[in-house]
């Protein structure tokens, strides 16, 4: 049902998002954070390369870094294990990324969505999706990001980025993104 | 946004079939007799295994005035009274129909079985208008146990046949009738929202809110002219308050982060939120207004889905401070929080019935969900529903019969049961989906 709305955020992120969807937009997102984190079960071979780690910053490019496909800013997606609310190392490199951005443009606002699979009471899942989005806010926090910046909130269960009932399609949603208030 | 002419229709082929035939089957079989009903079927009652004892009533349908609205006010009255599994509606085809006390035959009732006997009559009154008299009596003692006469109109049917169904119960069982209350619940279709309030039996709803975003726990206030309900429209979780009356609504609560789980108190004055403005999802009171919210737990820990006891001095509430999803309970002013449910790793979703004996909540269990109720007292649970993706329970205003959200096939539909798990009745009609349902007053 989501899959025409969510889209409208991953192709934030995304130069090549077409219509069908956000899981396959999320393969690619996920691409640059290299070949780890095979608990998602959506995994492929990507687009990325190892040589995107070497321009986290993405400055030398001309438009908005945010949107970049080579720069860690354009990945905005955080994938979380079952039951739990730990970043990943393998993410670590992406909410470095983030962190840079927002310390060196202080205007910048970033809202971190949390998001959980379907299973569950509702009231439950969006405090499961809180903690997703509150585990990376500290993170970035952590890193020097002024809590002014950065809002967690949660989606719980109820913006499904794959509305399948399958066990990837559970993982895809197990989730926190990165959305910068100037992209809404 | 009514659509009665629709309504009756598939209102009536599957009442009719209900008031023949109380359905005796094991739930396995249900999907096969589902089929051919469920284009129609406005509603769907499961007697599972030995019902306790029933009162026995004969619903003669009443003498019918011309141009009355139908169903027939029998009709509605009695699938009210078997939802709730506390009756045996009798067999009244070939029997004459009485219309007045006087006409009754009450032995050919006593050889059918009838504890008591419902008739009456609607007559047209001048201006659209509707005479409805009737009488419950009780065969064995050859007694008029109630008597009443409404004028009303044509919008006023099913109302009067739930208030008609409400004094046979309280008459019959000395407990007090739930079926002229009302529900809240989302419908979704495609990517539309609504929030819908509709008759206790599901019927006769009507859309108070349409969105593109999700929309989840709405609650009646305790006079039932308000609501309270989370909506997605602001691309984050934010606490409405809407008047029934005239659909003006606001934000109670837009804090910082998210804001959900509304619970009234019992004064109507005051609600339990959940906010994460200070980091974890946290239980907060605020005045009904949003203002001078005052946290009531602290921890680093899920803290939500926060309810009242009915005498307001008491919040349960699921937590996961011990590690898994628990229901607990602490005073409403604060103070340090008691663990309520011990079985199993998944305790979701409390719900207090209205005389504060029961708690009704959501359990895991091998991976299925569902409804299962404890009391208090005794700390002895049931579980009582057998399907497996089980939400949202509440008590009926009389606390006979639980409200709950299930999945068949990849359709959300609304259901109520009985405390002790054998009577099962499904609400919302096939085609929609619908979720977060709630019982209001």
């Amino acid at each position: 049902m989501n899959k025409i709305v969510w889209p409208v955020l991953v192709a934030l992120t995304l130069s090549a998002c077409g219509t069908t969807g956000g899981t396959q937009a999320t393969v690619e997102d996920r691409a640059g954070s290299g070949t780890a984190g095979t608990a998602q079960g959506t995994e492929t071979t990507g687009v990325g390369s190892s040589s995107v780690a070497g321009s986290a910053t993405g400055d030398q490019y001309s438009g908005d870094p945010r949107k970049d496909p080579a720069s860690l800013l354009s990945k905005r997606s955080v994938y979380f294990d079952f039951d739990s609310f730990v970043v990943k190392n393998e993410y670590r490199p992406m909410i470095e990324a983030h962190a840079g951005y927002l310390k060196s443009k202080r205007d910048a606002h970033v809202i971190l969505q949390g998001n959980t699979d379907e299973r569950g009471s509702r009231e439950y899942n969006l405090a499961l999706g809180q903690k997703r989005a509150e585990a990376v806010r500290k993170a970035l926090a952590v890193l020097g990001v002024s809590d002014a910046q950065m809002e967690a909130v949660s989606f719980g269960e109820e913006k499904p980025r794959d509305t399948a009932h399958t066990e990837a399609a559970y993982a895809e949603n197990r989730r926190t993104d990165v959305v910068y208030s100037d992209e809404k | 946004m009514l659509d009665c002419p629709n309504q009756k229709a598939f209102v009536s082929p599957m009442s009719v079939f209900m008031l023949r035939s109380v359905v005796l089957f094991p739930l396995l079989c249900l999907a096969l007799l589902y089929a051919p009903f469920s284009a129609r079927a406005a509603m769907e009652i499961q007697v599972i295994g030995g019902a306790a004892s029933k009162i026995s009533v004969a619903m003669v349908p009443f003498q019918a005035a011309p141009g009355q609205p139908s169903p027939a006010l029998t009709q509605i009255a009695g699938d009210d009274l078997n939802r709730s599994g506390q009756f045996r509606l009798v067999d009244v085809e070939g029997a004459q129909p009485p219309v007045t006390p006087a006409q009754v035959d009450y032995g050919v009732w006593r050889g059918k079985g009838a504890d008591a006997v419902v008739i009456g009559q609607v007559a047209a009154q001048p201006g659209g208008r509707f005479e409805v008299r009737f009488y419950l009596l009780d065969v064995l003692k050859q007694t008029q146990l109630a008597g009443y006469s409404y004028s009303i109109t044509a919008s006023q049917w099913r109302a009067t046949a739930h208030q008609i169904a409400d004094l046979i119960y309280a008459k019959l069982t000395g407990i007090p009738g739930a079926f002229s209350s009302r529900i809240a619940y989302v419908q979704k279709q495609g990517r539309r929202y609504e929030l819908r309030v509709a008759d206790a039996d599901g019927q006769n709803p009507r859309t108070v809110m349409r969105s593109n975003e999700s929309v989840i726990s709405p609650r009646f206030s305790p006079d039932g002219s308000r609501l309270v309900y989370v909506s997605f429209e602001d691309r984050k979780p934010v606490v409405y308050m809407q008047s029934l009356q005239d659909g003006h609504r606001r934000k109670i609560a837009a804090f910082k982060g998210s804001n959900s789980a509304p619970a009234w108190a019992p004064d109507g004055k005051r609600l339990a939120v959940v906010l994460t403005r200070d980091g974890a999802s946290q239980i907060y009171m605020i005045n009904a207004d949003g203002s001078g919210p005052t946290r009531l737990t602290r921890g680093g820990n899920i803290d939500t889905e926060p309810v009242f006891t009915p005498d307001g001095q008491t919040l349960y509430f699921t937590s996961d401070r011990g590690g898994s999803p628990q229901i607990y309970r602490m005073a409403a002013s604060g103070g340090e929080p008691k663990r309520v449910t011990f079985n199993g790793s998944y305790n979701v979703s409390p719900a207090i019935s209205p005389d504060g004996r029961y708690l009704a909540y959501i359990s895991r269990e091998g991976g299925r969900f569902s409804v299962s109720l404890q009391e208090l007292a005794s700390g002895q649970t049931r579980v009582l529903t057998d399907t497996a993706q089980d939400e949202s329970p509440s008590f009926a205003p009389n606390g006979q019969a639980v409200l709950y959200a299930t999945v068949r096939g990849e359709q959300g539909i609304l259901g109520t049961v009985s405390l002790d798990g054998k009577t099962r009745a499904r609400l919302s009609e096939s085609g929609v989906d619908a979720r977060e349902p709630v019982w209001g007053p």
